[in-house]
């Protein structure tokens, strides 16, 4: 994607290409809950069906992104080399979420003032030292952090699901009946998202990712129907 | 001492008469003066283990450390100037990202060796540069196995089964001759090497030491890795204990 800046009339990441879709992340008992579809789509086409859109970064922390995958790739790059470096001090110090979460939000905000942004929403979940931590970095560098939080659609979609019925202290089993309900919603709404989906989850004793898996879909609701026939000019 | 170099000794970039490079010898001298550097390549990985000599007592246990990883898969042990090794450390540690990036997979411990090598070579070759005075043992595991380098001032880089460095080079060569390195663990090794930089150390002459020790094998995961702290204060337990034996005789 990066061309190079010093000459003049060069190009830059105007669109992107293969994109996934929402990511959702929320706080639970033990630790960070995060989901996502493996979908890659290259515009509206579904092109790759099995793309993991989560990672483990280091000893704490657990990555979700939405948005361009080859830069998604690049950025996995980046936070592998400084996990890297900080190992290589061999110090029994390591980075943990907060510090992952600020070097992302440097790295996307350096390169949105270049106009030349890494075209995605990442989602930063991880426990270090007892604290769990949850935030958002866009591709305009922008960042918060929040008890829950959703990128893409699922800021639409979602957000306003887990405002409603996330609760401190929620047991694994209810998180992911939780976060089951928002991919259930994005599933039915949004046209890019598609029936496969990761579970992630890191708590204090480290992250595991689950296997690929669909949700059960019922298409026979009345508004699903004929959805035309109350909205003029569609088909 | 006035007549040794005798007006050749000055530049890297002279030869003397009878064709050598003071400069490079001089260097070489920082080396041979440090504490002792040991290396040895067992049959499941390397140890590396340094007699690093306390400067003063206030500084704090585990302070300008001679020991570096490099890389997941590699490391680096120092004699000599060490803030030379860090140099070549830093180096090292760029050359082995920069690979990585273009090629995808670890650098090869041989072509990590090799690189290191050419960068202390290149300061031989301009007058306005100053050969390191350090030598650096080299240690990693990739896919060829365990493999042990060392590299001098010269920029001449050669593989070993076991490699000594520094003030007790000579004896810690004849006491590694004697192990049977294609016999050896990693975790006997640690205790091999540890007995051996204790029983160099003159404690009537020498500054105090602190041992520092690193691995690289399958127990460490073929990460380079300093040795666990309680195989550490093992291997120092029985490094004294031989000793103590060896008085008693």
């Amino acid at each position: 994607m990066a061309h190079d800046e010093d000459v003049a009339g060069s190009e830059r990441t105007l669109y992107p290409y293969v994109t996934g879709t929402s990511v959702i992340g929320i706080k639970y008992k033990d630790g960070i809950l995060m989901a996502a579809d493996t979908g890659g789509s290259y515009g509206s086409t579904l092109r790759y069906k099995s793309v993991e859109r989560m990672k483990v970064i280091g000893k704490h922390s657990l990555l979700g992104a939405s948005g361009e995958i080859s830069d998604f790739q690049e950025i996995l790059r980046y936070l592998d080399e400084l996990i890297l470096y900080d190992n290589m001090w061999d110090d029994g110090n390591s980075l943990g979420p907060k510090e992952i979460h600020n070097y992302l939000n440097r790295v996307m905000y350096n390169r949105r003032n270049k106009f030349n942004p890494l075209w995605n929403s990442l989602v930063l979940g991880g426990v270090k030292n007892g604290n769990k931590y949850l935030g958002v970095v866009t591709m305009l560098g922008a960042h918060y952090e929040d008890n829950h939080v959703a990128t893409g659609f699922g800021n639409h979609l979602a957000v306003p699901i887990l405002r409603s019925e996330w609760k401190e202290g929620m047991s694994f089993e209810e998180a992911v009946k939780l976060l089951e309900k928002c991919l259930l919603v994005l599933l039915y709404r949004d046209r890019s998202s598609i029936n496969k989906f990761q579970i992630a989850k890191i708590t204090e004793e480290g992250a595991t990712i689950y296997p690929a898996y669909s949700l059960k879909t019922f298409w026979g609701f009345s508004a699903f129907q004929n959805p035309g026939q109350f909205a003029e000019g569609t088909w | 001492m006035s007549s040794i170099g005798t007006g050749y000794d000055l530049s890297v970039t002279t030869y003397s008469p009878d064709g050598r490079l003071f400069q490079i010898e001089y260097a070489a001298k920082a080396v041979d003066n440090s504490g002792t550097v040991i290396g040895i390549k067992c049959k499941d990985g390397i140890v590396m283990g340094v007699e690093k000599l306390i400067a003063s007592k206030m500084l704090l246990a585990g302070s300008n450390r001679r020991i570096h990883s490099v890389h997941r898969h590699s490391g680096m042990a120092v004699a000599g100037l060490a803030a030379d090794g860090r140099q070549i450390v830093t180096r090292a540690k760029s050359e082995a990202t920069n690979y990585e990036r273009i090629y995808g997979e670890p650098i090869p411990v041989k072509e990590l060796a090799d690189r290191v090598a050419s960068y202390v070579h290149l300061c031989t070759l301009y007058w306005w540069l100053r050969p390191f005075g350090c030598g650096v043992l080299v240690g990693g595991y990739d896919r060829d196995g365990p493999q042990l380098y060392m590299v001098e001032p010269s920029g001449i880089s050669y593989r070993y089964f076991g490699a000594a460095l520094g003030k007790g080079r000579q004896a810690a060569k004849t006491e590694i001759e004697k192990l049977k390195l294609s016999e050896l663990t990693c975790r006997q090794g640690v205790i091999e090497v540890a007995k051996i930089i204790y029983g160099i150390h003159d404690e009537a002459k020498d500054k105090a030491f602190e041992l520092e020790m690193s691995w690289v094998c399958e127990e460490s995961d073929r990460q380079h890795q300093k040795v666990p702290d309680d195989l550490l204060e093992q291997a120092k337990e029985a490094a004294k204990a031989a000793l103590e034996e060896m008085d008693a005789d």
